[in-house]
């Protein structure tokens, strides 16, 4: 979604006194970049906190636009080239909300690789939410591979589907598919389930070495093991005959 | 009955506190910035503090169903520290401009000198630019006189009255902070300092309009259940339950909605709960 599309999105769901509020807030911050110190936390009061577009996905985790995080984006953007000054303040002083719309909104900032160092510190976070906005337009983007796969498994840890991740077909690669296996080792190891969306990236570069220690854990002395080996082999089986 | 705990330091309080106040009928806590019994050195322990009673305890509220607040600001003590005054009230502004923020808070006196003067006054100046009611803490020593001067300064302030509830009053206050027009709340403790009887006879005599209580709940001896205890008492003293719900709940309620802040419905995080990370519950999540 672009900077228009989304203006033009939040507009269409806002009730009068909030398209007011935001429309005083855009000027005051033009004329005084300093006002978006008072006026970014308070977009959620003002603005409502509902999803700007019904999406068809009822996935909780996947990151999709609030009115508040589209509202705080649209008052980020209008600082122009100046955003920069205020962009790691504001994530400082920061609540969960705010700090995700920072992170969610970075690809539509004229800031360059400025925003990367924020991107990493909420990857340092272990609030699935934010994790979650790490790996959108901007962190795909911009993340160098050891990191971003680094964050694509965080996503695993904390229960964000990797549906969520940006452009994960395009930068997967086989020492991602590697990690992703041999996490899917320990759970089995553990006797645990592995979460399903793992598989599309292991079987496209087959890590053998992970995949023959699952496939060893059939043999195991414990139950618990061997079922869970059994459950994810078949997960992976299911995932070759999709493809 | 439902219950608003509208001063506890939940900050110093276990969770099974939080538990044990909802089990009693607590549904809202506002939780005011106050110091933390030894002095901070340093700007990065404000934000923190700030940043947990906007996070952390409204997390830890939330798993119990109970809707958590804070009031925020420099206190007296430490506003006689130079460089802390200074750094603290430059970032205050960014704070008070956040969600769930219901006042500016706990300001007032401690010793009365002239940093805290110049604390109070440019905080209650900060109040009406955020359009935020005040929660004035009263001083512990020669309290009469803070809270008269306390009351000076806020006349001198232009914050109307009825944006300004001045806390732990007792007998010696009550009757100039009442005719002041400002909200009155006793800070109920286990010792000598007020206690739920000595709190029915001032009601006894002075009624219960713009009157409050709180438990205080911080890291001194103190009960967070005290507003509890306190309605009981109302009771067994025989005022009626209309009189005792306007003390622990309509009052409050409208003292702090003046901020357009308050959120008296809490959302219940979905299983498994947990905050940056970390569940309360501190064991392994479900497979
Ligand atoms: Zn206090």
């Amino acid at each position: 979604m672009t900077l228009e599309e989304l203006r033009a999105a939040l507009d269409a769901r806002l009730v009068p006194e909030a398209r007011r509020w935001l429309a005083e807030s855009l000027a005051a911050v033009r004329r005084d970049p300093s006002q978006i110190r008072l006026r970014f936390p308070a977009a959620g009061r003002h603005l409502g906190r509902g999803a700007v577009v019904n999406h068809a996905s009822s996935d909780e985790q996947v990151p999709r636009w609030t009115m508040d995080q589209a509202g705080r984006v649209l008052l980020l953007a209008e600082l122009g080239d100046r955003v920069v000054d205020e962009l790691d303040e504001l994530y400082r002083y920061g609540d969960a909300d705010e700090q995700r719309a920072i992170v969610a909104g970075l690809h539509l900032l004229p800031i360059g690789g400025r925003g990367l160092p924020l991107v990493v510190e909420a990857l340092r976070s272990n609030d699935a939410r934010l994790v979650a906005a790490t790996v959108g337009p901007y962190g795909s983007a911009r993340l160098p591979d050891h990191l971003f796969r680094h964050a694509v498994l965080k996503c695993v840890f904390v229960g964000v589907p990797l549906a969520a991740v940006h452009g994960l077909d395009r930068r997967a690669d086989s020492e991602l598919a590697r990690m992703l296996a041999g996490y899917a080792l320990e759970r089995v190891a553990a006797g645990r389930d592995v979460p399903a969306d793992v598989w599309a990236v292991v079987h496209r570069f087959d890590p053998w070495e992970e995949l023959a220690a699952i496939k060893a854990e059939m043999k195991a002395p414990r139950a618990a093991p061997r079922a869970a080996a059994r459950r994810a082999l078949a997960a992976l089986a299911a995932e070759r005959r999709r493809s | 009955m439902r219950i608003f705990e509208p001063h506890a330091h939940m900050t110093s309080r276990t969770t099974d506190d939080y538990e044990t106040m909802a089990a009693a009928g607590v549904t809202v806590i506002v939780e005011p910035a106050f110091w933390l019994g030894q002095p901070r050195t340093s700007l990065g322990s404000f934000v923190d503090y700030f940043n947990s009673l906007l996070g952390w305890e409204r997390f830890r509220a939330s798993q119990f169903g109970v809707a958590h607040h804070c009031t925020l600001a420099l206190n007296p003590k430490e506003a006689n520290d130079d460089g802390l005054r200074r750094e603290v009230l430059a970032v205050l502004p960014r704070y008070l401009a956040k969600d769930r923020v219901v006042a500016v808070g706990e300001v007032g006196y401690d010793s009365m000198t002239p940093e805290e003067d110049e604390a109070f006054a440019a905080q209650l100046a900060l109040a009406l630019e955020h359009d935020l009611p005040v929660l004035v803490h009263t001083p512990h020593r020669d309290k009469l006189a803070g809270t008269r001067r306390s009351l000076d300064v806020i006349r001198e302030s232009g914050l109307p009255p009825e944006r300004v509830l001045i806390d732990h009053n007792n007998e010696l206050t009550v009757r100039e902070v009442k005719e002041s027009g400002c909200w009155l709340a006793f800070s109920i403790y286990p010792d000598t300092k007020m206690d739920e009887d000595r709190f029915v006879r001032i009601v006894d005599e002075y009624g219960t309009e713009r009157m409050l209580v709180n438990s205080a709940a911080d890291w001194g001896r103190s009960d967070p259940l005290k507003v509890v205890k306190t309605a009981a008492a109302m009771m067994e003293a025989g005022r009626s339950e209309d009189e005792v719900d306007q003390v622990v709940w309509r009052n409050p309620v409208e003292f702090f909605a003046q901020s357009g802040r308050l959120e008296l419905d809490v959302e219940r995080p979905a299983a498994p709960a947990t905050f940056a990370g970390n569940s309360i519950l501190r064991g392994e999540r479900p497979a």
